[in-house]
């Protein structure tokens, strides 16, 4: 991966598609571990990954702990709300600590592009980026390459939406690269200011046009629209977005039958997908959710696992 | 007690001979030619002789941040790189918009080795609300005014000080030079790095170059109106360069510099998400950066500015948006201009010193012909010997210099202050 190799994951650019087949493909023995009776395995026992939350989240960091959890890690966590921050701390003072307690892995999310890499830049535990600013959030990607995959057989040739602001979505900077790395064409649908300034050099082709694009698709990825650009001026009002790009029950009947509906979460209801499209039968969001625990272990094992033979069942010791 | 600069090459506006430098006691040059003897004898063979460099643009950070750098430490930063005079920016805490602190500034850069010249802001505190005390100011001797770091936006409030500063200028016996940091904040705002590929890739929020081109477009239909004289500070848009070119072939009031890091480094550097490499105006693009070394091969551009502006490590061990924006540049400035510019050394000696020492009003003391009766505000350079770049070993009180590791031509081996040897074999003496 990027920097020293195994070291840290910072970003999907930088990665081989070697790289990305071997974590999808680990990932295969950690969904099995996770569908045990007793879904825990000493691979990581005593090492610790600490949680850095510079910024809200539900997801990303339940499934880490839980991923580290089921890998017998001890976790720490922190959050930039309860902590130190407050009280004028620098990032690189809080990371100096977090290290002295022992963490050999940190998770970090942060509002600002680039962060992960600088904190990878002053520790020497391994550090993996779980999104950072309007930058990149690699283990979506891969936690989606991988929901893909498992429902497709392949990426190989399949055509990919990612419909939504794209400009402030880290998701689908990583989701373009791991996707097309991976051999499947995007297509990125927005209005004109939803999308970053300049796509130059990126594996991508531009729509402004949902309707036109839906028959054509085997994936379409929604990404969540917020509120606050509307007061920035990006659209008119929530109500145009709706009517243009939203995925309602009439256009998601224009998607090929085989097709599927991705979301990063959390949803905004009503806004870019219908509550009744959320719960059609071609949703994997839910999906989506789950895998995230599986790549998360696959990733942590990769990084601070000493060998395989460790994941083999822990249920006596566990149980004990 | 007389110095003597001795073996090196004069180069002037009147074009090179070699001799040795004749300095008194009092400061002044009192003879050029071969075999001179002195009290002091200084070596510069292999060396040029040339007057001391002149920064339009600097910031001392004193008073107010003075764990960055003080006008002390700086002053030894610009004497080390060839400097004799440095304009000081006024965004210090409290800000120069008043005559105390000019004073303060003024009398602290008579204790350093560079002679320190203050500009006052354009607007108290420099929020662009009300004009400051302006003719007071003048009657100080302040013949420089910006808001710098902080574009004026209201450009009602601009026209007025505009027209404001032309009823000035017999009070100051030359026009009163406004110097504005182009930027409209409305489009710019939320923005660290300059809006494009890099950008887009890298998920950092850019301000697009229209930010600072709008601004640089409404203040030349302003000279237009008033007439007053517009100094443009770091240009760094292709965009930008071509209306200061422009504006010059109509005959207007204007001039403008460009900084070294705006000739040197793209938005590329950006990719490190190193803070080191954020600077407003951002690094621009290929494109701009050809287009601003044109600006200052054919005259368009006045001065090679350093915006030398120190950060502490530490608020420098930030996220990219998070730290504040700004890097070293009076130790490199000459150096980076030698190798990257492609100007020829009567072009660079022209851009760091004569002409920027016409704009600054000190044109009788520094930027002078190397003869006699001038004053002895000198840099000695051996333009072939190389040194690396370490922020660490600066001068400086802070290390954010973006071109750290860098092997540079062109060492500046003395300075001399006012005929004092300030820096002597590349050692500052206080």
């Amino acid at each position: 991966m990027n920097q020293s190799p195994s070291k840290s994951l910072l970003s999907i650019e930088g990665m081989t598609k070697h790289e990305l087949e071997e974590i999808l493909e680990l990932t295969d023995t950690f969904d099995e571990i996770g569908r045990r009776p007793i879904p825990k395995v000493p691979a990581l026992r005593g090492r610790t990954v600490a949680t850095l939350f510079f910024e809200d989240s539900t997801r990303t960091r339940l499934s880490f702990e839980t991923a580290a959890r089921r890998l017998s890690a001890d976790t720490m966590s922190f959050s930039a709300g309860s902590s130190s921050l407050s009280k004028g701390e620098s990032i690189r003072d809080t990371v100096e600590v977090i290290e002295a307690y022992g963490a050999d892995l940190l998770v970090v999310r942060h509002p600002a592009a680039g962060t992960a890499q600088r904190i990878d830049n002053w520790t020497n535990a391994s550090v993996i980026n779980a999104g950072d600013g309007c930058h990149e959030h690699p283990t979506q990607a891969l936690l989606d390459a991988y929901t893909l995959r498992k429902h497709k057989g392949s990426l190989e040739g399949l055509r990919i939406a990612i419909v939504g602001d794209i400009l402030h979505s880290r998701v689908a900077r990583s989701d373009v690269l791991a996707f097309s790395m991976l051999g499947a064409e995007v297509v990125l649908v927005a209005p004109p200011t939803l999308l970053p300034p300049s796509i130059e050099g990126w594996p991508v082709e531009i729509s402004y046009n949902l309707d036109e694009i839906l028959p054509t698709i085997d994936v379409c990825y929604l990404l969540r629209v917020q509120n606050e650009r509307i007061n920035e001026g990006l659209i008119p009002s929530v109500r145009e977005y709706v009517t243009d790009y939203g995925l309602n029950v009439k256009r998601a009947s224009t998607l090929p039958k085989d097709a599927l509906i991705c979301h990063p979460g959390p949803t905004n209801r009503g806004i870019e997908i219908e509550a009744a499209v959320a719960a059609d039968p071609r949703s994997v969001i839910l999906d989506q959710v789950a895998n995230g625990v599986s790549i998360r272990m696959a990733i942590l094992f990769l990084l601070l696992g000493s060998g395989r033979n460790l994941m083999e069942d822990a249920d006596v010791e566990v149980n004990q | 007690m007389t110095l003597v600069i001795r073996g090196g090459t004069v180069v002037d506006q009147n074009g090179e001979q070699e001799a040795d430098v004749k300095i008194s006691e009092d400061g002044s040059i009192l003879e050029i030619d071969k075999n001179l003897k002195g009290d002091q004898e200084l070596d510069a063979s292999g060396c040029v002789v040339t007057a001391g460099f002149v920064d339009l643009h600097s910031h001392l950070r004193e008073p107010g941040q003075e764990d960055a750098e003080t006008i002390q430490t700086g002053s030894r930063g610009g004497a080390l790189g060839g400097y004799t005079a440095l304009v000081a920016m006024p965004n210090t805490t409290p800000t120069m918009d008043c005559l105390a602190v000019i004073d303060q500034v003024r009398g602290l850069g008579q204790e350093s080795i560079c002679e320190v010249i203050p500009t006052a802001a354009m607007t108290v505190d420099r929020k662009g609300e009300q004009m400051a005390p302006m003719g007071e100011l003048v009657d100080a001797g302040v013949g420089i005014f910006t808001d710098d770091g902080n574009g004026l936006q209201d450009p009602r409030l601009m026209r007025r000080i505009m027209e404001y500063s032309t009823g000035l200028t017999h009070r100051l016996g030359r026009p009163i030079i406004l110097a504005q940091h182009c930027e409209i904040e409305a489009l710019s705002c939320g923005g660290y790095m300059h809006e494009g590929a890099w950008s887009s890739r890298l998920g950092i929020p850019g301000q697009p170059a229209e930010a600072e081109e709008l601004m640089v477009s409404r203040d030349i239909a302003l000279v237009r109106l008033t007439g007053a004289h517009m100094h443009f500070q770091h240009l760094s848009t292709a965009g930008s360069v071509e209306m200061v070119r422009k504006a010059k072939e109509e005959g207007l009031p204007v001039t403008a510099e460009a900084t070294t890091h705006h000739f040197s480094l793209t938005d590329a550097a950006c990719a490190s998400y190193d803070p080191v490499f954020k600077v407003h105006p951002p690094l621009r693009t290929d494109e701009d950066v050809k287009a601003v070394k044109a600006g200052l091969a054919d005259g368009t551009i006045d001065a090679i500015a350093t915006d030398h502006a120190p950060h502490t490590d530490h608020s420098k061990e930030k996220s990219f948006s998070e730290a504040p924006p700004g890097m070293l540049g009076l130790q490199t400035a000459f150096s980076i201009t030698l190798e990257e510019s492609g100007l020829d050394i009567h072009q660079i000696f022209s851009l760091m010193s004569w002409r920027p020492a016409v704009i600054a009003g000190i044109a009788d003391r520094h930027g002078m012909t190397v003869s006699p009766g001038s004053r002895a505000n000198l840099c000695v350079i051996d333009l072939n010997e190389t040194w690396t770049v370490s922020g660490k070993s600066m001068a400086s009180l802070s290390s954010n210099t973006p071109y750290e590791g860098r092997r540079l031509r062109g060492y500046v081996r003395h300075t001399i202050q006012a005929g004092e040897a300030v820096v002597i074999d590349g050692e500052a003496q206080r």
